[in-house]
């Protein structure tokens, strides 16, 4: 029976763990579901914008306020792994305060982390106000109702309970080293927690321990579920920002990549040499399909791109179409693909291990023609994204999907192109009239 | 006054034995464009006066492609794309200069992988550097202490960082160089690019370059300045929108180097 705690405990961490790992194995699979593409050039850069973009949040402080508050929470969650590490080995071990013999470092540490805790709470009420009660346009628009709404709020709320219930189980263990209760180490320092020990008055050591035990195993266990909420969740981005920065775009944001499929066409076109009449030969593999209607059509950095989006709201808050009331938010997209995503690996699983077809597709019933449409490719959008985030990507493979699959370009955009292709100008001019400028006054 | 300006083409200097130091990409706009044509002339008048050796391919230019590619048509984008490409490699172009940043961005960034390797500046950076070469001097203070406003073009800034050189020039006019709201990285775009200038706006509560216009005018500038042709059409249709054709200028920075200098 007194191992019976740990085994609890053992047991506990293997099924919040197993479960993470679970959906970890869903979330690598969902991405190969994108086509590849080769990322693996310019390894010093990608690191280089990981380290600055993700763990120095450079963009975060673009906006300065939520920036900073961001930082906070940040620096908490890091550094309070420390702290969890400690609880994981004092459960599993059955010890109290296991680093305690690090001494007056370990005082600092335990000091830190209330501090830092405390500033956490401070940030994500903040972080709520601004959500629910000042309600930042970028909070209200219409992909955030529902779900997105209540997830936003939900992870405040966790971290808000998570960090009270951290301080509570610091004070009753402070209060307990006070009255030299047996198993609890005199250790730590309690900058914070100090000042809730007035609640604990006149409470007995019987009861102190309860309180202590019972914060110690509601945080632990709160952290496992925080952990397995992740992958139903924006907040999902704390591990992928990583990744995502890593693998974001290089070079001049303006560059859109050019098709190889149709640079195959086009140089074959172009050849003098090349029997306009061949057939293609029997093993021929199936022509590939231009632009995207659906995730599967999509790159898998792209998909990548979709479940590291945290519905901030920052790339739509600067589009110039969304500014000026057109249909277009760039979150939206990132929110549509997830959620199609999300949808497609669901019919997998259901159909052990493979897509049967759903009538349903990214294009239309996710993400309208209009939305498209309305896209002016600025790239305030990529810019905006604190952790290198490209809507505009799929965008742009979307419009290639209407117009050389499905001809549905709007009319003026059909007369621009049949301009370029006969007068080589978008406008209807004849291209031997190029050099009259040069002569009228 | 047509006459005065010198304008060789590729396959005259070709024909006489010759290369320029660079070719002039006028773009569409450039040679159709009535609004855009002003600015391709005060460009060349600069490129006259600096004694620049430059040549336009004429008849023998055609789309870069840029808004078939940014409508989706990848395809049109890289017949234009080729056919260019073939016409530039038979002359050995080496270096591009244009005043339009759309097909600078395309040139620069999308012509390599096809085949199209060229040294590609926009004009703004080309005047920049006969400025700081002292092939061409700025002075007469036509501008001086005059209130500009710049707006930055989404495919020369954001797009390519070419942020100051536009600025640079502005700055050496003698001119006071005030910032909209939204400038540099988070410069607001005028509402044409990406195939939008040959379309209808979709639905909304206002179009972007009446947004655009209402930054610049914020500023209450006397000229707000472009370096864009697209650009420029957008913020001279949005300062009539707001009735202030009397008051504000909207000239590109090719066109206020001009006027400085009396060409």
């Amino acid at each position: 029976m007194e191992y019976l705690p740990n085994i609890l405990f053992a047991i506990v961490l293997i099924v919040g763990i197993g479960f993470f790992a679970n959906n970890v194995k869903k979330l690598i699979r969902n991405i190969k579901l994108g086509k590849d593409v080769d990322v693996s050039d310019n390894k010093p850069q990608r690191w280089k914008n990981m380290t600055k973009i993700a763990l120095g949040q450079t963009k975060m402080v673009v906006r300065p306020i939520p920036g900073i508050l961001h930082i906070l929470v940040y620096v908490g969650f890091i550094i309070i792994n420390l702290e969890v590490l400690e609880i994981v080995i004092d459960g599993l071990l059955g010890t109290h305060r296991v680093f305690a013999g690090l001494g007056g470092l370990y005082n600092f540490l335990i000091a830190s982390f209330e501090i830092l805790a405390f500033l956490v709470i401070l940030s994500v009420i903040i972080f709520w106000i601004r959500r629910n009660v000042i309600r930042l346009q970028r909070f209200i628009k219409p992909e955030m109702k529902g779900w997105p709404k209540n997830d936003g709020n939900m992870i405040l709320y966790i971290e808000l309970v998570l960090m009270c219930l951290f301080l509570s189980m610091n004070a009753a263990d402070f209060q307990l080293q006070q009255f030299n209760t047996e198993h609890y180490t005199q250790a730590g320092s309690f900058p914070i927690s100090q000042f809730l020990i007035p609640l604990f008055d006149g409470l007995s050591i019987e009861t102190l321990i309860i309180i202590e035990r019972s914060t110690w195993w509601l945080h632990i266990v709160g952290i496992l579920f925080f952990l397995n909420y992740l992958y139903y969740s924006k907040h999902l981005h704390i591990l992928l920002a990583f990744p995502n920065t890593y693998f974001g775009k290089l070079g001049a944001k303006g560059k859109i990549k050019n098709l190889d499929s149709v640079t195959k066409e086009v140089m074959l076109m172009m050849d003098p040499s090349a029997d306009p009449y061949a057939a293609p030969t029997e093993d021929a593999a199936a022509p590939e399909k231009f632009g995207a209607s659906d995730v599967k059509d999509l790159n898998w950095v792209q998909l990548l791109n979709a479940y590291t989006c945290t519905e901030c709201g920052r790339c739509t808050s600067e589009c110039p179409a969304n500014l000026t009331g057109k249909k277009l938010s760039p979150r939206k997209i990132m929110m549509d693909t997830r959620d199609r995503l999300e949808e497609v690996g669901k019919n997998i699983d259901a159909n052990k291990g493979d897509f049967i077809d759903d009538g349903k597709q990214l294009l239309g019933d996710y993400i309208t023609n209009e939305e498209l449409w309305a896209c002016t490719s600025c790239n305030a959008c990529t810019e905006a994204c604190p952790v290198s985030i490209d809507p505009l990507s799929i965008i742009m493979d979307m419009r290639q999907f209407l117009v050389m699959e499905q001809s549905a370009a709007p009319s003026d955009l059909n007369n621009m192109m049949g301009n370029i292709e006969n007068n080589g100008a978008p406008w209807p001019f004849n291209q031997m009239d190029r050099l009259n400028w040069k002569d009228e006054s | 006054m047509g006459s005065e300006l010198k304008v060789p083409t590729m396959a005259e200097l070709f024909a006489a034995g010759q290369q320029p130091e660079v070719l002039f990409w006028v773009g569409c706009a450039g040679s159709f464009d009535d609004r855009a044509k002003k600015i391709t002339k005060a460009f060349v008048k600069i490129l006259n006066k600096a004694n620049v050796s430059f040549a336009v391919l004429g008849t023998e230019e055609s789309c870069t492609g840029d808004p078939a590619k940014r409508a989706g048509n990848e395809f049109l984008f890289q017949m234009q794309a080729v056919t260019n490409i073939e016409v530039m490699n038979a002359y050995g172009v080496k270096k591009v200069v244009t005043a339009c940043p759309h097909c600078f961005n395309t040139l620069k960034n999308e012509y390599p992988g096809l085949g199209g390797n060229y040294e590609v500046v926009h004009h703004t950076q080309f005047l920049k550097g006969l400025l700081d070469e002292g092939r061409i001097t700025m002075e007469g203070g036509t501008f001086k202490g005059k209130r500009i406003t710049f707006h930055d073009p989404c495919y020369l800034g954001r797009a390519n960082n070419v942020f100051e050189a536009p600025r640079d020039l502005i700055k050496k006019l003698d001119a006071e160089l005030v910032e909209m709201k939204s400038c540099k990285t988070r410069g607001l775009c005028c509402g044409a690019g990406g195939s939008q200038m040959f379309k209808e706006p979709e639905k909304g509560d206002k179009d972007i370059n009446i947004e655009r216009t209402e930054q610049a005018l914020g500023t209450q500038p006397e000229i707000i300045a472009a370096a864009c042709p697209f650009c420029n059409t957008m913020m001279t249709d949005g300062v009539k929108n707001k009735e202030k054709e009397g008051s504000i200028l909207v000239r590109d920075i090719a066109e206020l180097i001009a006027t400085a200098e009396d060409l």
